[in-house]
């Protein structure tokens, strides 16, 4: 037995889970990382474009910051994305995959957008935004209720089911976009009531995008107590944590699963009605713009905590903002942009890892 | 829990220091702006291009030949008129949303006097943006409101492409000539296929003015279009394209911007004519000839129009003339004997104005000749007809509007589909 035990090399090093970590810890790990990756990238835009590095960074924070409008701009689309990602955010804790938020958001702005068109000289404008709350809410929700009711009655793949809801609902809004295309034939719908504005959300102190920021502030803190505080939260995670241990303690796991996907569709839904009737005022399959699927990535990062997820949001939103600006100041590809927040969240997703495990060294030949 | 509450509270300062951070950065951003107003109230008095800076918003980067065209036409009209690097700005993959009214008020912070948006979905934002800044000249490629909006400062512009394009046809009738006679293919075979992005105007008068020029050499020609819905999807043009050669399609030619139709032509041996720029140096064998848009005419004249504080027309339409409409030079390899010096005989005709494109005699529709027709060139919700656009023998395309509105579906083009 002894020989045996003898016998088995001890690998370099090995990866150990780790039971605790002093909270200050995580963060030097966190901020090492930042600063890793972007050396890393500062490196790479140099290899590749002969810019310096330290200008690349000033650019990026002017793309985002330079300007009173683009602070706002920022802050829109980080709205827009934590708005998302929160909507997106009890389905995941509960761990349903749910990746059918680009759809559910787009179905939501279709159904404020048809809204907008149908009554926009019919109904009175207050009676109008409460046609289209409702009818977007319902729109999202319903959207994301299908593939829930089919996952809790029969069981089914819900990823793959609310992918494809997706491509039907990218279809609807390319067949209403046909119908009510201006001029004919041109696959546009233009900006909805441009003359009248009716259906557009209301303007807060001259801040067009205020309203937005303020009503994805509503939700978020919502969410947070909701999910913490509240005994849907809870069931939420218990039915996420283990299924058997929810059905064992009397929670109806079905009706979680359809409880809290009808939420998470009705706050997409929320972020159509934000994203047409607040800022676009039109309609096209890329009002959404792939939120849906970054959304995916915020609420992960911020482990679906809401308020952490202000956190996330703003480094994507920023990054994004920032990455646009330098293919403008430099000429360069959009594909430069990429490689740079690819290799920035790479790391930050990399950094979990080492807050999660550590690494143990094999310790010099015991005598 | 303890831990949690800290991190929690870490967020939110991390937080509260970006917000104020942006705050520090708003008053610089104020003072900017003041600065930038002074210098282009100053400017308009001093009225020499020294002053102009241009920006250009794309739908798309240079990976898209649409994009690329409007890109390089830019660049062209820069080195003519002399303006340095930093008098230029040229945004890429600026959607068709508020985005685009965003990036025109980010371009209008920095100083751009004249700003230039290239996709047709950019042009109520762009409207919107022109509402707000008097001062800046917004011209739109491709649009259709300048003429009915009168806007002083909102202007649309086109060029009558399908000049271009008939005389591209030219050249694929030729091809097809040249075919028949070496027994190829029977003149009943004569088959184009025509891959378009949507059944819309620009789409329908570009295929139309292909077909006809094709027509006018080679009678027996006939034409099939497969739509894609999108302006620029490389998967749906290549599948597109495959889909017209297996029906029996012997040249093919494309109304959508990605590689996608070209390529699927070289891989199958199948000619091709091409749009927006020569793609030759991808398609050696296949590639006959492009037509394009110049469009560093418009930018000559309306970036020389704000620098000597005239007026920009509402509504420009560039052609053979001013140098707008271009053919590519023409692929000897792939191309018929004598194809140059046919296109340039048309061009001769076209600018002596001896041809006309949508002659009413070289075309039918459900078997008739057209005499009369409404065109819907004042763009309204109900596309409400509203202006005659035929008389002297010949459709005015191009003419009441820069943009397209030949919407009719002639005899002899069979569309396989309808997209959007």
């Amino acid at each position: 037995m002894a020989q045996n035990e003898q016998k088995v090399k001890e690998p370099l090093f090995h990866i150990a889970k780790r039971s605790s970590i002093v909270w200050w810890k995580a963060w030097l790990i966190r901020l090492a990382v930042i600063l890793v990756a972007l050396m890393i990238s500062g490196l790479v835009s140099f290899l590749l474009t002969k810019e310096n590095p330290l200008e690349i960074y000033s650019v990026i924070i002017s793309g985002a910051f330079g300007t009173e409008r683009r602070i706002w701009n920022l802050m829109q689309n980080l709205a827009m994305l934590l708005c998302i990602s929160i909507a997106i955010t009890p389905a995941f804790k509960m761990r349903f995959w749910n990746i059918g938020a680009e759809g559910q958001v787009l179905v939501g702005g279709l159904a404020s957008a048809l809204c907008m068109i149908l009554f926009g000289d019919k109904l009175s404008n207050p009676l109008l935004i409460l046609v289209m709350v409702i009818t977007s809410i319902l729109a999202g929700a319903i959207w994301a209720l299908i593939p829930a009711i089919f996952r809790a009655r029969w069981n089914t793949n819900e990823t793959l089911f609310t992918l494809m809801m997706n491509y039907i609902a990218i279809q609807l809004v390319a067949f209403f976009t046909y119908k009510f295309s201006v001029p004919k034939g041109s696959g546009q719908v233009g900006i909805i009531n441009r003359t009248t504005k009716a259906g557009w959300l209301p303007v807060l102190g001259n801040q067009e995008y205020l309203l937005n920021i303020l009503i994805v502030l509503i939700v978020t803190i919502g969410m947070f107590v909701y999910l913490k505080f509240s005994k849907h939260g809870y069931e939420i995670t218990v039915v996420g944590e283990s299924q058997n241990t929810a059905r064992y303690i009397g929670i109806s796991v079905k009706k979680v699963i359809i409880r809290t996907m009808l939420i998470s569709g009705a706050l997409c839904g929320i972020a159509g009605l934000l994203l047409v009737a607040g800022t676009d005022h039109t309609i096209s399959r890329d009002t959404v713009a792939g939120r849906g699927f970054t959304a995916i990535m915020v609420s992960w990062l911020a482990k679906f905590d809401p308020i952490f997820m202000i956190l996330t949001a703003f480094l994507v939103a920023f990054l994004d903002k920032g990455a646009a600006e330098v293919s403008t100041q430099f000429g360069l590809n959009r594909s430069f942009s990429d490689i740079i927040m690819g290799i920035i969240i790479f790391f930050i997703i990399g950094s979990e890892f080492f807050i999660q495990y550590t690494v143990k060294f094999r310790r010099k030949e015991e005598a | 829990m303890k831990r949690n509450k800290c991190m929690r509270l870490i967020a939110l300062l991390a937080v509260a220091v970006f917000t104020i951070c942006s705050l520090a950065g708003c008053g610089n951003g104020d003072s900017n702006k003041t600065d930038n107003g002074s210098s282009s109230s100053s400017s308009n008095a001093s009225s020499a291009l020294a002053n102009i800076k241009v920006g250009l918003i794309c739908l798309h980067d240079e990976n898209s030949t649409y994009d690329l065209n409007f890109i390089n036409s830019l660049e062209n009209a820069k080195k003519k008129l002399g303006l340095s690097d930093d008098q230029v700005i040229i945004k890429k993959n600026v959607p068709e949303t508020n985005e685009c009214k965003e990036a025109a008020f980010d371009l209008v912070d920095r100083g751009c006097n004249i700003i230039f948006a290239d996709s047709f979905g950019h042009e109520p934002y762009m409207i919107e943006a022109a509402a707000q800044y008097p001062n800046v000249q917004f011209c739109h490629a491709t649009g259709t409101m300048a003429h009915t909006e009168q806007k002083a400062n909102f202007h649309n512009a086109f060029a009558s492409i399908y000049e271009g394009r008939y005389l591209a046809g030219i050249a694929a009738g030729m091809k097809l000539n040249e075919m028949i006679e070496s027994g190829k293919i029977t003149a009943d075979q004569a088959i184009m296929g025509y891959v378009g992005a949507y059944t819309y105007a620009e789409v329908i008068s570009g295929y139309t003015s292909f077909y006809l020029g094709a027509k006018s050499v080679c009678p027996s020609v006939t034409m099939k279009v497969q739509f894609t819905g999108s302006w620029y999807d490389e998967t749906a043009e290549k599948e597109a394209a495959t889909k017209l050669i297996s029906s029996d399609c012997v040249l093919i030619s494309q109304h959508a911007d990605s590689m996608g139709a070209p390529t699927a032509c070289e891989n199958a041996g199948i000619p091709n004519v091409s749009y927006n720029g020569s793609t030759k140096d991808a398609c050696p064998n296949t590639f006959i000839v492009s037509s394009r848009i110049d469009w560093a005419p418009y930018y000559e004249y309306a970036i020389k129009a704000v620098a000597e504080g005239n007026r920009i027309d509402y509504d420009w339409t560039g052609n053979i003339s001013t140098g707008s409409v271009l053919l590519t030079e023409v692929n000897e390899k792939a191309a018929a004997a004598g194809t140059q010096d046919a296109i340039n005989k048309a061009i001769e005709d076209l600018k002596a104005g001896k041809v006309h494109v949508f002659d009413t005699s070289a075309f039918t529709v459900g078997g008739k000749t057209l005499d009369s027709y409404k065109a819907d060139v004042d763009t309204d919700d109900n596309y409400t007809p509203d202006t005659e656009v035929i008389s002297n023998g010949y459709f005015h395309e191009s003419e009441f509007r820069c943009a397209p509105y030949f919407d009719l579906r002639i005899d002899g083009i069979t569309t396989l589909n309808e997209m959007y």
